[in-house]
């Protein structure tokens, strides 16, 4: 199941989180071989996990982590902007531009994770009003993201090949999201409801208050 | 899109966009006090309020809850049990009242002394992140039935949370070390969409002329809005004129 986490919740998903940063540690640091920070835990974290930001995890049914994701508003802080402002015209910065950075797949995981965290992204822009996603991404990436039907439209890149990094957005369109949950085996409603859980179902409120 | 000519343009700023040159053009706490009233009353709502804490931690505050609401506030410590603030605290996605949890009995207590207090039952509140850790919030309440209230944040959802922004870009202006028209000006690429825009080129004829994407342009457009604090691309291109940003 997807889950909406912001990182000052994540003590209340002790497996989700540990996991999340480990699996990200392996994924950046070991197979990507990026210069990312792991510390004593083995955790893989950076200052961006310091400013609260949103996670979106994919939960497998075992209740460990399959993959995640996370996000920040472009009006605060932002890795675009306070790293990669030479691959973008001007600081992208705007209350509808939510940056998404660290997509990252538990090992073992398939395409279908991918999909399910790309839906999960498409929930937070139909149920907040965000109209674009900016975020940094390797090439490896561009073909996971074509797979799963929702590729971004680069902005900019550095390097070649497979060292390439890019800048790139993506845009909340209907039929891409219905594409996204037909890869992710998730029914639209279903992923409507996983948003709705964590964001304060009033269907949920009304029970608690009559229980 | 159609084309925007100049003299449409000019001749068609709207009530609200009229409070945000007025929002735009405040030098004081007592300036955005009065565009929080005129949009209150714009939007025909029982209050509207925006609350910030600035980079040393100071708080400030603009809006129109009654003096003893404020104070009544502030001598029961409600911000402990407020689940707005609980709610938003540290967030950065809108939140409709309806979703947060009341069901303590201290906030249950809270709602009822708020209603007396002429607090509406129903609301919105976005919590906006600014630089350097700045957090602010701004809240729409009002009373009414839940169909009503659907339908007024279906409509206007989206310009309320530009809106909650522009008060935060003027409230920033305040901060001591503001580096002043540090995010007024528009880049190089801005400034060419917009003036295209001006003279009635299409979005497609932008994309083209510029060699980009219109999923690229957009996003000069987004962020030449929000420097601008506009509501839309023809509010924008307006604005941008008036300040004289580009010529046409």
């Amino acid at each position: 199941m997807l889950r909406y986490i912001y990182a000052d919740q994540l003590g209340n998903y002790p497996r989700l989180a540990n996991e999340m940063f480990t699996h990200r540690a392996d994924q950046f640091r070991t197979r990507l071989g990026w210069d990312v920070s792991v510390d004593a835990r083995g955790h893989e974290r950076d200052e961006y996990d310091d400013l609260n930001p949103l996670y979106v995890i994919w939960e497998t049914a075992e209740g460990g982590h399959g993959g995640s994701t996370r996000f920040l508003p472009t009006t605060g802080p932002v890795m675009v902007n306070d790293h990669f402002s030479h691959l973008t015209s001007s600081p992208i910065r705007s209350p509808n531009i939510w940056e998404c950075t660290r997509f990252c797949m538990a090992p073992g995981q398939g395409a279908n994770v991918a999909a399910a965290l790309m839906l999960g992204g498409g929930e937070l822009m139909n149920g907040f009003d965000v109209r674009h996603f900016v975020g940094v991404f390797d090439a490896r990436m561009v073909r996971i993201y074509s797979r799963v039907g929702s590729s971004p439209e680069v902005l900019g890149s550095i390097g070649e090949g497979r060292e390439q990094i890019s800048v790139g957005l993506w845009e909340f369109q209907k039929e891409a999201q219905l594409r996204v949950a037909q890869r992710a085996g998730i029914s639209p409603e279903i992923s409507k409801a996983w948003f709705e859980r964590a964001f304060g179902l009033k269907l949920a409120m009304e029970f608690a208050a009559t229980a | 899109m159609r084309g925007l000519r100049n003299a449409d343009m000019l001749e068609t700023e709207t009530t609200l966009e009229r409070i945000l040159s007025e929002l735009e053009q405040a030098d004081s706490l007592d300036g955005m006090q009065s565009v929080s009233e005129a949009l209150r009353d714009y939007y025909d709502v029982d209050h509207l309020v925006y609350h910030w804490v600035d980079s040393r931690g100071d708080q400030y505050g603009c809006g129109t809850y009654s003096e003893e609401w404020q104070n009544k506030y502030v001598a029961e410590n409600y911000l402990r049990i407020d689940p707005v603030v609980q709610g938003c605290y540290r967030r950065f996605h809108p939140v409709d009242w309806k979703r947060l949890d009341w069901s303590s009995k201290a906030a249950r207590e809270f709602l009822r002394v708020s209603a007396e207090y002429g607090v509406g039952n129903q609301g919105i509140s976005i919590p906006i992140r600014g630089p350097n850790g700045q957090f602010a919030m701004f809240t729409v309440n009002t009373s009414c039935d839940d169909d009503t209230w659907e339908r007024f944040s279906e409509e206007n959802r989206r310009d309320l949370i530009l809106i909650a922004h522009y008060f935060n870009e003027k409230a920033l202006e305040f901060e001591p070390e503001r580096q002043p028209e540090q995010s007024q000006s528009l880049s190089p690429r801005e400034v060419d969409a917009m003036t295209l825009l001006a003279i009635g080129y299409s979005r497609a004829q932008v994309a083209n002329s510029l060699s980009i994407s219109e999923h690229t342009l957009r996003v000069y457009i987004e962020s030449a809005r929000f420097k601008l604090g506009a509501l839309n691309t023809t509010h924008a291109v307006a604005r941008a004129m008036s300040r004289g940003l580009i010529v046409i």
